[in-house]
């Protein structure tokens, strides 16, 4: 009887609306924690699962030996290899290839690579403007390889205790 | 003025003047319908700490009008098998009323375009024509989502109309008058004269009426975005969707101002030796429609029978008791207080 009552008071005087909007209230004048993203980015880690890149060796050599375990490995099937055995008698790759439009940024590829040649990078804004852009080639990947190497190789050396 | 208007006979240079003046409401009615969308979103994204739009202009300035202009470029489909003609009287029928109930309006002593005796069962009239809009949006719109929507929304308006009714008519025991500006003159004399003390009950019930009435949160069932996507307004696209928008902020407004003119003492200052003025009115009712947003950001919405319950079996009721209650008091010796 007397919880029917207060139930009664408490809900004919909007009890727990008013505290419903004393809590928004509050947050109406918190700390806003938007990120300008352009300008302001959130901290990431060195694990960040971008772009992929494919590395050398500091001879310029690349490293990709073409053992197609990412292939075998890839879950979302982006990754095309073709392999020939070059002129020094050591098998390459003659095309590789990443479908980013098929590719779930899962890391097994990076993860299975014996080489540590192919790789994720921290970049995570690149755009394609027509069919095909997001087709990654051999040269592509090879060159975002070349370019964030110095990234690359500090965000590997920070990880490799625990690989 | 009266020069130029001499050579012209009396009935054109007063309709003249009267087209002018209803340019002077609607065309800032309509800015600040825009501008409304702009503090709604400003509001709602600090409450969920965030800044809201910021990018278009100087803080976020002329976000509003870039999102008029993308409405104005997008295409009105009408789906199939729908009813063209009643399709696109929906929007015309939803907004007319809604500016046309701001002609009793007044926002000063002076300033007000049709000073008409019975000027607050001109704007009830006019609130609910609105609803016929809705109706018909859903109805021609051939769609079961704009159907179920429309069917809500009749169903809420109307229930919620008749407690809304009778929390004016506590102002209208209060005032003696049906007409706006006298309603407020009877507030004069400070804050303590204004008619939401006496009439409290009713003034917290006229606004959650009010929320129900303009389908806002957490009345929305009508648009239920989560049930049924968008409710009435579902196949329109474009400037015949933006017209919708407008009406829904212009109501907004509109229910606000009258609140503010009913109980909070319209445009008169709250203490007496500060000057009475537009501004003050202004102020009351941007007061008010933070509120709107204020529920907006902080309540989930009504389940369905939870409104109908709320509207037929316990506003109508404490509204009831409350005008018995004023109407006893006035035969008291405390009746002063309620006038």
């Amino acid at each position: 009887m007397l919880k029917k009552i207060k139930h009664f008071i408490k809900s004919l005087t909007l009890y727990e609306l008013i505290i419903g909007l004393a809590l928004t209230g509050r947050y109406f004048f918190s700390k806003k924690i938007t990120i300008q993203y352009p300008e302001e980015r959130t901290p990431q880690s060195p694990r960040f699962r971008g772009l992929h890149a494919l590395r050398r060796y500091p001879n310029g050599e690349e490293r990709c030996i073409a053992c197609k375990l990412c292939e075998a490995v890839c879950p979302a099937m982006a990754i095309t290899i073709k392999s020939e055995m070059r002129e020094d008698n050591t098998r390459r790759t003659t095309q590789y290839d990443i479908d980013l439009t098929k590719c779930i940024f899962c890391g097994f590829c990076e993860e299975s690579c014996p080489v540590d040649s192919i790789v994720e990078t921290r970049i995570l804004d690149y755009h394609g403007e027509e069919r095909g852009d997001l087709i990654y080639t051999k040269e592509m990947l090879l060159k975002v390889g070349d370019q964030y190497e110095d990234q690359i190789a500090k965000d590997r050396k920070e990880e490799e205790n625990y690989r | 003025m009266d020069n130029i208007f001499q050579q012209f006979p009396e009935v054109i240079s007063t309709t003249i003047w009267t087209i002018l003046k209803i340019v002077a409401i609607v065309f800032p009615l309509m800015i600040s319908v825009a501008y409304l969308t702009y503090f709604e979103r400003k509001v709602i994204g600090f409450m969920q700490g965030r800044i809201g739009p910021n990018r278009v202009g100087y803080f976020g300035l002329l976000q509003p009008i870039a999102d008029a202009f993308k409405l104005m470029f997008k295409e009105i489909i009408s789906p199939t098998k729908s009813n063209n003609f009643l399709f696109l009287l929906a929007p015309i029928l939803t907004i007319a009323p809604a500016f046309a109930a701001w002609a009793v309006i007044p926002f000063d002593a002076e300033l007000v375009l049709s000073d008409i005796n019975a000027g607050l069962l001109y704007v009830l009239a006019m609130t609910s024509i609105a609803v016929y809009g809705v109706i018909i949006a859903g109805w021609a719109s051939n769609s079961k989502y704009a159907f179920l929507g429309s069917l809500r929304s009749a169903a809420q308006i109307v229930s919620y109309e008749i407690a809304m009714g009778f929390t004016l008519v506590g102002v209208l025991m209060c005032a003696n008058s049906l007409n706006l500006g006298e309603i407020v003159l009877g507030q004069s004399g400070g804050i303590s004269q204004w008619y939401v003390w006496p009439l409290f009950p009713l003034f917290i019930i006229y606004f959650i009426s009010a929320v129900a009435e303009t389908n806002r949160a957490p009345f929305d069932v009508a648009e239920g975005e989560s049930e049924i996507v968008a409710g009435f307004h579902v196949e329109y696209s474009g400037m015949a969707f933006a017209v919708f928008f407008l009406a829904e902020y212009a109501n907004m407004i509109l229910v606000s101002m009258l609140a503010a003119l009913m109980f909070l003492g319209g445009w008169l200052s709250p203490v007496e030796f500060i000057p009475d003025g537009i501004l003050w009115l202004l102020l009351k009712v941007i007061f008010l429609l933070f509120f709107f947003l204020w529920f907006r950001a902080t309540f989930p919405r009504y389940r369905y029978d939870q409104i109908m319950r709320l509207g037929w079996k316990i506003f109508i009721p404490i509204t009831l008791i409350w005008i018995i209650f004023v109407g006893l008091m006035m035969q008291t010796s405390y009746g002063e207080m309620f006038h």
